[in-house]
């Protein structure tokens, strides 16, 4: 264990995860009974590379489950097993069971072995149960060649010298390969620490099990070479090896002697074996493996458990080649124009050059451009990295719900930036689940209002305008307003005398502490639903809105910035100040018409506008700022709109509106209160953002009290003014 | 000028392996001095943008070649009286290790002095002033010539959520 193979570990569990994500999407595309070959073998080549993995980095939890999976595989792909629909719903099950091994390894936890043993039963009763037909075709198979195939366990243990004498293992085990079918098992505990390590020695040792119908003799031959430079054992599975510990030590003067007294056993082995059934030979055999596994399994767990932890907490991306060559190309352009510009700019200054330099200066912004673009695409990626996700739980939810779903899936090469991406996730989950639940009827009840009995969720992603739009749409029944208007008056969220549009009514659903669901599923239900999906969004600077016809179905549509890492801001001042308010939550700017503010409370100052109430926040008062313009009337006020509340923001000035890029605060400093970041302008100084949400915390907590103020004004709102 | 020749020939016999480089600076007439490696760059004082609601050492923050990097008055940070800011008011750009995460920060300082080789054990341990906040900020006391040199850790004077230290 003194190589280091932990480096390795991170493309390892990348690439598993993205076989098994591949596993589960093709598994999905598996109808039972109309299996075609090529899916299968997506599948099997899948396992079968987790399992290669898991087994090179002693991950052996994973490999061996995979094992039993890859088996099954097997069979169907050669045909002699019929896949059925309990075969595609274990397979999903142990898709996820890998993932979660898989994720306690990475997390360097102890995997929780519970389930994958249990579903390794059920994997190995289904093995063990052979269909008839299949032992007859296997016992016809045997007949026709007259021979008897036998497993051998063949334990290689090289001297170090081993390549010294001019052999290479590996062609003998491609030759061993040729004879049956082998598994081969790596014993790399002899290794030495890596400045010992001597490349021309050999450290490892093998142990493989070979499954053949040729007789012994051909085994021995292969290592014929190699017998007086290794301690070689071969020996028929049959429950001789059992008390053997793997990484048992023999003295190589013994080896010969074991060899030859082997050879009889082995001789006799087939020949009694003749007379048993094929069943109870393969029981044997898999009997005595799983006790080898499981010794295996014990010795590697320990040596896990001794491995020091190292941090995976960072990510990777993977980037088309093509994107990286647009750079490249960007790149070229820049340093061709940054060679005009200096060379214009060691010129004597004359009329004609400073033309040159003006055209020059606009090539380098058109440059800045596109390669500022191009480095925004290579974090993006397609849409179909979250999309995927679905099918799969529409099929198990659906499943429970015992509801008919076809999941359609549009735009799925929409880009977009990958950390909203991660953060989009969780809320369209919540909001496919609330379709399938709440929206979608169940066959009967389709079929009585005349629809088809297979509803449809459908899952479409497009770019607007700089903003990704996602719609999830359902043809379910729609959203009930007259159920919303009901549960909202009993909730208190609205008076029984206000009159709502059912628009209105429909965005209710996103207030706090609101569900209709008749009863409380484990799917959804439990009211903190979608305030949360809205709150989650808004983090992202997107917006989430709902439209709904009765009977027809409804939408809810997500909008989004395309990426995290710039923003669209508008730049104000505040006394000496510039600060930066997130374009997308503006609502509109206006000067104050003071006859229509009045004081609230504790020095609050609300604006009627139209038939809202807008309490004023100083922004130099919040921010503790001297200098800045106080009187309302030479002020303007910014409206912003957060987590439903508005609020108008007092700032001395308008400036620019231009895009920024969003830089860390809290990196080199610590978090801000009412400040989301910070952004370097053209001039080269330093501009805050403002956190609208922060701010109306923060506020609120200057002032005890005025958060309620704000609640009570949301009430107000709804009265026609 | 005794002192530089000294401080000098200190410099030459730099081989020792326990000696440690201290850039020292000049705060209100006395000569502090830091881990020559914990120092990025020195510039001069430029404006800095106010960060709102933070404690009146924190100058605000300043574009460092496009990373936002926080600007601490150590005068205020110790608590001695403000001055206007100088031609030789020079930021020191540091980078600490503050509670595992590495951060870059300025620190505004009346003038850089000199940089001295001391070996770490001839640093005394702060007398037991029990009246003064700032000990805290004190790694040790060491004499270079005839002069007194405060050797600070940083990782104290930069951790600002640690209020263990502050006056107030």
């Amino acid at each position: 264990m003194s190589i280091d193979l932990s480096q390795f570990f991170d493309v390892f569990f990348e690439e598993s995860f993205e076989g098994l994500d591949a596993m589960e999407a093709e598994l999905l595309n598996l109808e039972p009974g109309t299996e075609d070959s090529e899916t299968i073998n997506t599948i099997f080549r899948a396992a079968h590379s987790i399992k290669g993995g898991s087994g090179t980095f002693g991950f052996v939890s994973v490999s061996d489950f995979t094992h039993v999976l890859e088996t099954l595989l097997d069979q169907i792909r050669d045909g002699q097993r019929v896949l059925t629909a309990e075969h595609v719903n274990l397979l999903l099950k142990s898709v996820d069971c890998v993932r979660g091994l898989l994720s306690a390894l990475q997390a360097e936890e102890e995997p929780d072995l519970s389930e994958s043993n249990e579903l390794k039963a059920r994997f190995e009763a289904i093995l063990g149960d052979e269909s008839p037909e299949v032992v007859e075709a296997e016992q016809s198979e045997t007949v026709s060649e007259a021979l008897q195939s036998t497993t051998y366990q063949i334990d290689f243990k090289p001297e170090s010298h081993l390549f010294k004498t001019g052999n290479e293992p590996l062609y003998m085990f491609s030759e061993l390969a040729e004879l049956g079918e082998l598994e081969v098992n790596v014993f790399h505990d002899g290794l030495p620490e890596f400045l010992e390590f001597d490349p021309e020695d050999c450290f490892l040792h093998w142990r493989f099990f070979l499954t053949t119908t040729r007789e012994e003799q051909a085994i021995s031959e292969i290592f014929e070479w190699v017998e007086d430079d290794a301690e070689i054992k071969i020996e028929a599975c049959g429950g001789l090896f059992e008390d053997e510990s793997p990484s048992e030590q023999q003295p190589s003067a013994s080896s010969t002697s074991s060899d030859a007294g082997n050879l009889e056993t082995v001789q006799q082995a087939p020949a009694q074996s003749e007379s048993a059934t094929n069943n109870e030979q393969n029981k044997q055999a898999e009997e005595s493996l799983a006790a080898v596994q499981k010794k295996v399994e014990s010795v590697k767990s320990n040596k896990a458990e001794s491995r020091k932890s190292t941090d995976s907490a960072a990510t990777s991306i993977r980037v088309g080649i093509d994107k990286v060559d647009s750079l490249i190309n960007m790149v070229g352009e820049l340093v061709i124009t940054q060679a005009m510009l200096s060379q214009i700019g060691d010129q004597d200054i004359t009329e004609s050059s400073i033309a040159a330099l003006q055209e020059g200066l606009t090539q380098l912004a058109h440059n800045t451009r596109d390669l500022q673009e191009n480095v925004m695409r290579i974090r993006m990626l397609p849409i179909s990295f979250v999309f995927s996700r679905f099918p799969r739980l529409v099929r198990d939810t659906s499943q429970k719900l015992k509801k008919q779903v076809e999941l359609k899936l549009v735009g799925e090469q929409t880009e977009l930036d990958k950390t909203v991406m991660e953060k989009l996730s969780d809320p369209m989950v919540h909001l496919v689940r609330n379709s399938l639940d709440h929206g979608l009827e169940t066959p009967e009840d389709r079929i009585a209002n005349g629809k088809n009995p297979v509803g449809t969720v459908t899952l479409n992603a497009f770019h607007q305008g700089g903003n990704i739009v996602i719609e999830i749409m359902d043809d379910g029944k729609g959203l009930d307003t007259e159920k919303i208007r009901s549960k909202a008056i009993a909730n208190g969220l609205i008076n029984e005398s206000d009159e709502l549009s059912s628009e209105e009514i429909n965005e209710l659903i996103f207030m706090p502490g609101f569900s209709t669901a008749d009863s409380v599923s484990d799917i959804s239900g439990r009211g903190v639903g979608m305030d949360v999906v809205r709150r989650n969004i808004q983090a992202l600077n997107g917006s989430v809105e709902v439209t709904s016809k009765q009977g027809v179905g409804s939408t809810f549509t997500i909008r989004l910035p395309l990426t995290l890492a710039i923003l669209d801001g508008q730049l104000v001042q505040v006394a000496t100040h510039t600060y930066i308010i997130p374009l997308i939550s503006i609502v509109e700017s206006l000067q104050i018409d003071i006859t229509k503010v009045s004081k609230v409370g504790k020095g609050l100052e609300v604006l009627r506008l139209r038939d809202e109430y807008i309490p004023i926040l100083r922004l130099y008062d919040i921010f503790s700022h001297q200098g800045a313009r106080e009187e309302l009337d030479k002020t303007l006020l910014v409206v912003v709109e957060s987590d439903n509340y508005k609020i108008g923001l007092l700032v001395d000035d308008l400036l620019a509106q231009q895009q920024v890029v969003i830089k860390s605060l809290e990196a080199n400093y610590q978090k801000v209160d009412g400040i989301s970041g910070a952004t370097i302008l053209g001039d080269g100084t330093v501009s805050l953002i403002i956190d609208i949400s922060g701010l109306i915390k923060l506020s609120g907590l200057r002032r005890p009290g005025s958060t309620e103020l704000l609640v009570d004004l949301k009430g107000e709102e709804a009265e026609p003014a | 000028m005794i002192d530089q020749v000294e401080v000098n020939q200190q410099l030459m016999f730099d081989g020792e392996s326990d000696e440690k480089q201290f850039l020292t600076f000049m705060m209100h007439d006395e000569e502090y001095g830091m881990d020559i490696l914990a120092v990025q760059e020195i510039r001069g004082w430029e404006p800095v943008t106010t960060i709102p609601n933070s404690p009146n050492f924190v100058r605000g923050a300043m574009n460092l070649r496009g990373t936002i990097v926080p600007i601490i008055d150590l005068r205020m940070r110790f608590g001695i009286n403000a001055i206007e800011y100088g031609p030789l008011t020079v930021v020191i750009v540091v980078s600490v290790k503050i509670k595992e995460q590495q951060k870059i920060m300025g620190l505004v300082v009346d003038a850089v002095s000199d940089v001295y080789s001391i070996a770490e054990e001839k640093a005394k341990d702060v007398p037991d002033f029990q009246d003064s906040d700032n000990a805290y900020f004190v790694h040790g006391l060491v004499n270079v010539g005839q002069k007194m040199v405060v050797l600070l850790n940083l990782e104290k004077v930069l951790d600002l959520s640690d209020k263990s230290g502050l006056k107030g």
